[in-house]
């Protein structure tokens, strides 16, 4: 049998899927629904940076006792509280009587954090020693506890200098403002992206979720759609017809690749348009690297065919499969922060290839060359898993 | 049953040999061997699980046998596949069809697969909905269909390449009976005017009665007996062998037990609270079993002599029934027996 003939029934059975799930209405809205929901939650649940959390409630107590009459380093750093925090909206401040108020507030969930001003705080400075500020933090919200220090740090830090600047100028007033900076910061850092602009979060899990849902819908597609086939009947129907095993196969692939396609198309369309997100390389390449990625997941898909007998044992083997590989191959969090025992286990999975490949595209504007790594160990993985399912699959067929 | 091979060998459509499938430690077919004449309706009848499916799958290359072959219009089923799926055609219990496609779409589709012209492919489709009455509905999604519009859908299916066998496997399993009725009249419509060689495999005494040239009993992954019907009744109805059906006003379990205890009795099976079916032997039977019946103080009510049923001629040669061992769920086939009784009187 020709391959001609062999490609042209493969096309037939593709067809055939993708009018069934044209006709399914209730399908295509979860086909839309379901990337919408994973960009949007995972989105807006992980912060793209620290801005996105506002308005947290905190507390302030102000004990300074002052110097003299002077109570000018408390009130300074108020008022430079007040200004950075109408800047960012970070806080909602209130006040405080005393540090054990605060922590019956955060004890009873109405306050995520406090500061104290402790009565020696202009004495101490005024009399040329350092000053000291309590934070209070609730510890059983490490992530926002962390925030918060690190924003007071950042107030702290800022004010200080503006301090230590006023007292070099006051000590050596030949000393101008800029040389002022250049004595109490000698090292200043500027970051510089390898594309112009700030990507956020989105941008790095637009093409983890695109390269994640294109592949799996192969590796777990497959196998439901084939056994579900067996369990109706429908598969006896093709397998009595004169055609080679294989364009069954094949047939089924190309259909849920073009499933898995529509859905990446979506998925872009939602990252571009409702977040944000750039497309620094070119688009051609996305969806080159999305078949390769689609062609080394095949033959995982196969080999799940084979030994899933219905359709219930077909979508529990792809779940079990599916939920490490979401997990561990750096589509919602860098591969950097595991433990280095599942850095290994990710090694393995071509889905952190195609995702890493994808986003030196999207988010890098990376060239063939750039990827050429991912793209041989994505190819070589393809091969070696087909080669190993096309005889599983030909015995699963004549059993 | 294969004495003659010789003279069969050109004329047959189908021969088996030794053909058997074994699941894991598991005998589904053992070793049977028969050979289907051209142009004729070969029945295979037995109980669930008798392996008359799996026997049909072997034969239609959908599940390869594990020891023995068996040859289709002289093309080997495991060797030779593909020329063997270009003959035959198969309409399975299960629907195979697509229902988000409509009727015309289904049949596209799986015609497509047989590489049919275009031209001659749309116009065969055409015919074969026409055939079964449901061109009216070509258009419409096959998800829609009555089961009994389904089922002529599944049957045109197998027809698309105008195969020479057709495999049917319990074409009328949850089907009303008026349904049943339309697929079996179609069945030897095709068989008498298209000379399609039919293979049928089916739980239905009736339905193998009605249909069948010949009829293949399997019992436990075995052919126990193949002849036509005709011949396989007179297994039991020869000059010795009577068959007598007894209402009794006072059937006691008690009375059932004398007479099953008599030399005479082949068989005896209660047919409801007051009918007794009894089988018996020798020239003195008849009065034997009214003697026996009448010292326990039975009252015969009536008494007559039956023609035998293949139910009588499986029961005759296994010494079960088919109803105890198959699917009690389908309701026709619970009320076989009477139906029949009726038909044959």
């Amino acid at each position: 049998m020709g391959a001609k003939t062999l490609l042209s029934h493969s096309f037939r059975i593709a067809w055939k899927d993708l009018m069934e799930l044209f006709r399914n209405r209730l399908g295509l809205v979860l086909l839309i629904l379901m990337p919408l929901f994973m960009m949007v939650m995972v989105g807006f649940i992980y912060p793209s940076n620290g801005n996105s959390i506002s308005n947290l409630p905190v507390a302030l107590v102000n004990e300074d006792a002052g110097y003299g009459n002077s109570t000018i380093a408390s009130q300074t750093f108020i008022m430079g509280l007040q200004q950075i925090n109408s800047q960012t909206g970070m806080f909602v401040l209130s006040n405080a009587s005393s540090m054990s108020d605060i922590k019956d507030r955060v004890q009873r969930g109405d306050l995520d954090g406090g500061i104290v001003i402790p009565s020696n705080f202009t004495a101490s400075i005024l009399s040329g020693k350092q000053g000291t500020l309590i934070i209070v933090t609730d510890q059983s919200n490490p992530q926002i506890s962390a925030t918060i220090r690190a924003v007071l740090s950042g107030v702290f830090d800022q004010m200080g200098t503006m301090l230590a600047r006023q007292n070099v100028q006051m000590l050596n007033p030949a000393v101008n403002a800029s040389n002022s900076l250049a004595i109490v910061k000698p090292y200043d850092v500027q970051t510089e992206g390898v594309v112009s602009g700030n990507p956020s979060y989105f941008d790095f899990i637009a093409p983890g979720i695109m390269a994640m849902t294109v592949m799996m819908s192969v590796m777990t597609g497959l196998p439901v759609a084939i056994s579900q086939e067996k369990e109706v009947g429908t598969l006896d129907g093709m397998m009595v017809a004169p055609i080679n095993r294989l364009s069954i196969i094949l047939g089924k692939t190309l259909g849920q690749t073009a499933r898995g396609l529509i859905q990446g198309v979506i998925i872009l369309a939602l990252a571009v348009g409702l977040f944000g997100v750039t497309i620094h390389g070119s688009i051609l390449l996305v969806f080159g690297l999305l078949l390769l990625g689609v062609f080394s997941f095949v033959g995982i898909g196969i080999v799940i065919t084979s030994f899933a007998k219905d359709q219930e044992t077909a979508t529990m083997l792809m779940m079990t499969l599916m939920f490490p590989m979401m997990f561990l191959s750096g589509v919602f969090f860098p591969i950097q922060q595991m433990p280095w025992y599942m850095q290994d286990i990710s090694k393995v999975l071509p889905l952190t290839y195609a995702s890493q490949a994808l986003r030196k595209v999207m988010v890098l504007g990376a060239e063939i060359p750039a990827i050429s790594t991912e793209l041989t160990i994505l190819i070589v993985f393809g091969v070696v898993m087909t080669a190993i399912a096309l005889p599983v699959f030909k015995r699963m067929m004549t059993r | 049953m294969n004495e003659g091979d010789s003279q069969l060998e050109t004329e047959s459509t189908i021969a088996v040999k030794n053909l058997t499938k074994t699941f894991d430690d598991f005998v589904a077919v053992d070793s049977i061997s028969f050979d289907v004449k051209k142009g004729e309706i070969f029945g295979l009848l037995g109980p669930n699980g008798a392996g008359k499916s799996t026997t049909l799958r072997m034969l239609s290359t959908l599940t390869r046998p594990t020891k023995g072959t068996a040859t289709i219009g002289g093309h080997d089923i495991v060797k030779n596949d593909t020329e063997v799926r270009k003959l035959i055609g198969i309409v399975s219990e299960k629907m195979i069809m697509y229902n988000r496609l409509t009727a015309r779409e289904n049949l596209w589709f799986f015609g497509s697969l047989f590489n049919i012209p275009k031209a001659v492919l749309t116009k065969r489709i055409d015919e074969l909905l026409e055939l079964v009455q449901l061109t009216k509905w070509k258009n419409a999604q096959v998800g829609t269909f009555s089961t009994g519009m389904r089922q002529r859908m599944n049957v045109i299916r197998a027809l698309l390449n105008m195969p020479q066998v057709l495999f049917l496997d319990e074409p009328t399993l949850g089907l009303d009976p008026q349904s049943s009725v339309e697929i079996r009249d179609f069945v030897k419509k095709l068989n008498r005017e298209n000379k399609i060689t039919i293979i049928i495999t089916t739980h239905m005494m009736v339905e193998a009665d009605l249909l069948c040239d010949r009829i293949g009993i399997m019992d436990h992954a075995k052919i126990v007996a193949l002849d036509t019907s005709t011949n396989l009744k007179k297994l039991i109805s020869g000059k010795d062998t009577t068959i007598l059906s007894l209402e009794i006003a006072n059937l006691t379990s008690e009375l059932i037990e004398t007479v099953r205890a008599l030399e005479c009795a082949d068989s005896v099976t209660q047919e409801n609270s007051a009918h007794l079916k009894v089988i018996v032997h020798g020239d003195e039977a008849f009065d034997t079993v009214i003697d026996a019946i009448r010292k326990k103080n039975g009252k015969i009510n009536s008494m007559e002599n039956l023609q035998p049923t293949l139910e009588d001629v499986f029961l005759h040669i296994t010494g079960h029934q088919v109803r105890d061992s198959a699917d009690q769920k389908i309701p026709i086939e619970r009320h076989g027996p009477f139906a029949q009784q009726r038909r044959i009187r």
